[in-house]
């Protein structure tokens, strides 16, 4: 996650090493003047330097990727056509069965279908909350920096620590948000609030949002920064108010940061885990099931690896489908900006 | 296997792991006198005696090391897992924990037991009936060192305040009993079905009060649950939620943890009431601040008769744990193993609370009053059934904890519990 955030937040510096890298113009300049007095072999042997410093410094993250990313993405694949308890030889050959018997499964899809509500509900909440707490937070303010603060404190926290202390806030009856909703002459529901089928998912989605929206305002107050306070006073002169001013100026010019953000909390929303581990181990009654409960649920409990293999793999085709689609639906948009 | 000790060396190397960190599990395994013992008393008393206990047997046998060590629970079980996973013999335990039914049968089909049944014939002997949930084809892999039951945990004081003057029998009492600490504004039963395995147990018992020991011994074996036993069960289990005895969001309450966990509801009297094992009390002392839990309040009955039932009214529902020997293990192992077993562990095994003694001469050394009484129902049981989800396998003991928590939540019925085992064991088959 910490991963994904660096990356598009940085996004234009990013692009400009890694063009400068590409057509190495930066580092043939230093190696031209080097070269003029003596022409071929000793421009081999610079070549032969290059190749070298790149080795040594590409080998090692290569080999943490190859250990950490392909290995185990090959390892889940070869997992998931075995039938396969988790010891013993890998021998049980299935084939395609696993992916049949996942895709089946009715708490997969509705688990999938659960994923899908976090994407979309995680998106049109924080979109226009993000947004607004953004252009608050961007006035010139007393506490400003206090606020600002306060509104990013819960994405500070680890996920587990913010869903412990929501568990405990929501406890049926003795939990502080039961005692409230009581105390004010309403009945809450029976089986408290993470307890009942029905609410269990959208509260899960009303804590996410609180845990999340601290990202979303920062990104959108980052963007905003980059909005040119010219084109503002170019605005007031021309009289538009302050309203006009940040729905036809600043909200357009916020459009890559939003995109770049809304593709973020997609891709988190896909591997949602851990808040819904604590709060409701996917219950009650798999209504708040997402793909990642349900493989861990089926490999480390159950003992089904391939299973869950089966299930990892799915996850992750869908990931990368989403993600391939919003890069070429959404996000080229922005990168043809920035390279024109 | 080579693959992933290649992996794991490229990892030290390239992490540059001090040498120590990856470099001493590597002599640990090999040495055929030193025997690798896991278990989880990670707390005292239970973990000094343990220690002791491994210090005697090496007196008694020099030459022997037996290097202990212990772990919480969980974290045993997820090391437990990594080490069969990794298939290297170095990495597996020598002697460790069994919780028994599928799961050994996996263990022992992936050939990582050792059979102990002649080499420790005599022990078999001794613990008697209850050795049947660690038999696969009739071999004995693992000797039960602690079996429980589990029943109703009661407060005799909310009990006595709703004027409940004896405790139920019969499934008529126990509605009438739901009813009165109702109108006494009591909640009466907690259940952390949040954790499935709470809830759960309500229908291994309505099972076993359904179904003869045959049928289940049966259904052990052949995976087949088409007797209409097991959807009457599931009818019974629906009586009982239908009647609403759980306390508010018993949906959500965990089964241990923390106060408002459905045992820290029954051990803070906010519940009349919870069905679990013979770890109950010990449970409910870690959980309230005085250290007692519910003390001398504390009170126990059986689950109750179900009319027409065809178990046997005397059949218990528990479980327990085991000792097993790797098969890569040194032969001292095995006999650390009938040592764990002997009358002088036991008893002191019994004497420090650290569970229900199997072996028949340690019972009486148990110093807990309610335990005391647990293992008299325990002995004059005819058969402990084990946990289903343990007795099937946790494949399809999960999808049958999952059926049943969907009853709780009013989403199921008693044929989709079949349904849901009978489809996961199909898969086994």
């Amino acid at each position: 996650m910490t991963h994904d955030v660096t990356e598009p937040a940085a996004a234009a510096p990013g692009h400009a090493t890694s063009d400068g890298r590409r057509t190495g113009s930066v580092r043939r300049a230093p190696g031209g003047p080097g070269g003029t007095g003596s022409a071929g072999p000793n421009r081999r042997g610079d070549d032969w330097r290059k190749r070298l410093e790149i080795l040594v410094f590409v080998t090692p993250a290569l080999a943490l990727i190859a250990l950490f990313v392909a290995w185990p993405i090959v390892t889940a694949v070869r997992f998931s056509v075995y039938d396969w308890k988790g010891f013993g030889d890998l021998t049980d050959f299935v084939g395609l069965e696993n992916y049949a018997e996942v895709l089946g499964d009715e708490v997969f899809r509705s688990a999938v279908g659960h994923n899908m509500v976090i994407v979309v509900g995680s998106i049109l909440l924080q979109l226009p909350l993000g947004v607004a707490i953004a252009l608050l937070l961007n006035r010139k303010m007393r506490g400003q920096g206090l606020l600002r603060t306060i509104i990013f404190v819960p994405y500070v926290l680890a996920e587990v620590i913010a869903a412990v202390v929501w568990l405990q806030l929501l406890q049926p009856q003795y939990g502080f948000i039961d005692a409230f909703t009581a105390g004010i002459g309403l009945d809450p529901p029976e089986q408290g609030w993470l307890g009942t089928p029905e609410y269990a998912l959208w509260i899960v989605l009303l804590v996410l949002t609180w845990k999340y929206l601290g990202l979303a305002v920062l990104l959108f107050l980052a963007g905003m920064q980059g909005v040119s306070e010219e084109l503002h006073e170019a605005a007031q002169l021309d009289g538009a108010s302050w309203w006009q001013t940040q729905w036809r100026i600043t909200i357009p010019l916020l459009g890559p940061t939003m995109r770049t953000w809304a593709f973020l909390s997609m891709i988190g929303s896909i591997q949602c885990f851990d808040m819904i581990w604590v709060l409701t181990q996917g219950g009650p009654a798999d209504a708040t099931a997402t793909m990642a409960t349900y493989l861990i649920d089926e490999g480390t409990k159950r003992h089904n690896y391939g299973i869950a293999g089966a299930a990892s793999v799915i996850l992750f085709v869908i990931a990368f489908a989403m993600a391939l689609a919003y890069q070429v639906l959404i996000l080229r948009r922005d990168t043809k900006e920035d390279t024109v | 296997m080579s693959r992933k000790t290649q992996a794991l060396a490229a990892l030290c190397a390239g992490l540059m792991i001090a040498a120590t960190g990856c470099g001493s599990s590597g002599d640990s395994g090999g040495d055929d006198n030193t025997i690798i013992w896991w278990h989880n008393s990670n707390n005292d008393p239970g973990k000094s005696y343990y220690e002791q206990v491994a210090k005697d047997f090496e007196k008694a046998n020099p030459g022997v090391d037996v290097k202990v060590q212990a772990f919480a629970h969980e974290d045993m079980l997820t090391k437990l897992d990594a080490a069969f996973q990794s298939g290297d013999p170095e990495q597996i335990p020598d002697v460790y924990m069994e919780r028994g039914g599928g799961e050994l049968a996996d263990h022992v089909a992936a050939g990582l037991t050792k059979d102990l049944s002649e080499d420790a014939s005599d022990e078999i002997d001794m613990i008697g009936g209850s050795v049947a949930g660690w038999q696969v084809d009739d071999k004995t892999y693992a000797l039960p060192f602690s079996i429980g039951v589990v029943g109703f945990w009661y407060n005799k004081d909310l009990f006595a305040k709703a004027g409940i003057t004896t405790a139920p029998t019969t499934m008529e009492d126990f509605y009438a009993a739901v009813e009165k600490l109702k109108a006494a504004g009591i909640q009466p039963v907690s259940v952390g079905a949040k954790d499935a395995w709470p809830a759960a147990h309500y229908y291994y018992w309505t099972a076993v009060r359904e179904c003869s020991q045959d049928v289940l011994t049966d259904a052990v074996k052949s995976l087949d649950f088409s007797d209409a036993c097991f959807e009457k069960a599931g009818d019974d289990l629906a009586d009982i939620v239908a009647k609403k005895p759980f306390n508010n969001g018993f949906l959500s309450t965990g089964a241990q943890e923390g106060p408002t966990s459905a045992s820290g509801l029954l051990a803070t009297g906010k519940v009349a009431m919870e069905l679990a094992g013979h770890w109950e009390p010990g449970v409910m002392q870690g959980i309230t601040e005085d250290k007692k839990g519910l003390g001398d309040k504390t009170g126990w009955f059986a689950f109750p008769q179900i009319e027409g039932g065809q178990g046997d009214p005397a059949a218990q529902m528990g479980g327990g744990d085991a000792w097993a020997v790797s098969e890569g293990a040194p032969d001292a192992s095995v006999d650390f193993v009938k040592y764990l077993l002997s009358t002088k562990v036991q008893t002191g095994f019994a004497k420090n609370g650290m569970g229900l003694p199997t072996n028949p001469d340690a019972t009486g050394a148990l110093t807990d009053p309610a335990l005391a009484d647990l293992i008299k129902v325990r002995d004059s049981a005819p058969y402990v059934q084990l946990y289903f989800d343990t007795a099937f396998g946790q494949s399809v003991g999960g999808a049958m904890n999952d059926a049943i928590v969907n009853v709780f939540a009013g989403k199921g019925s008693a044929a989709d519990i079949v349904k849901a085992t009978q489809a996961a064991a199909d898969k086994e088959k």
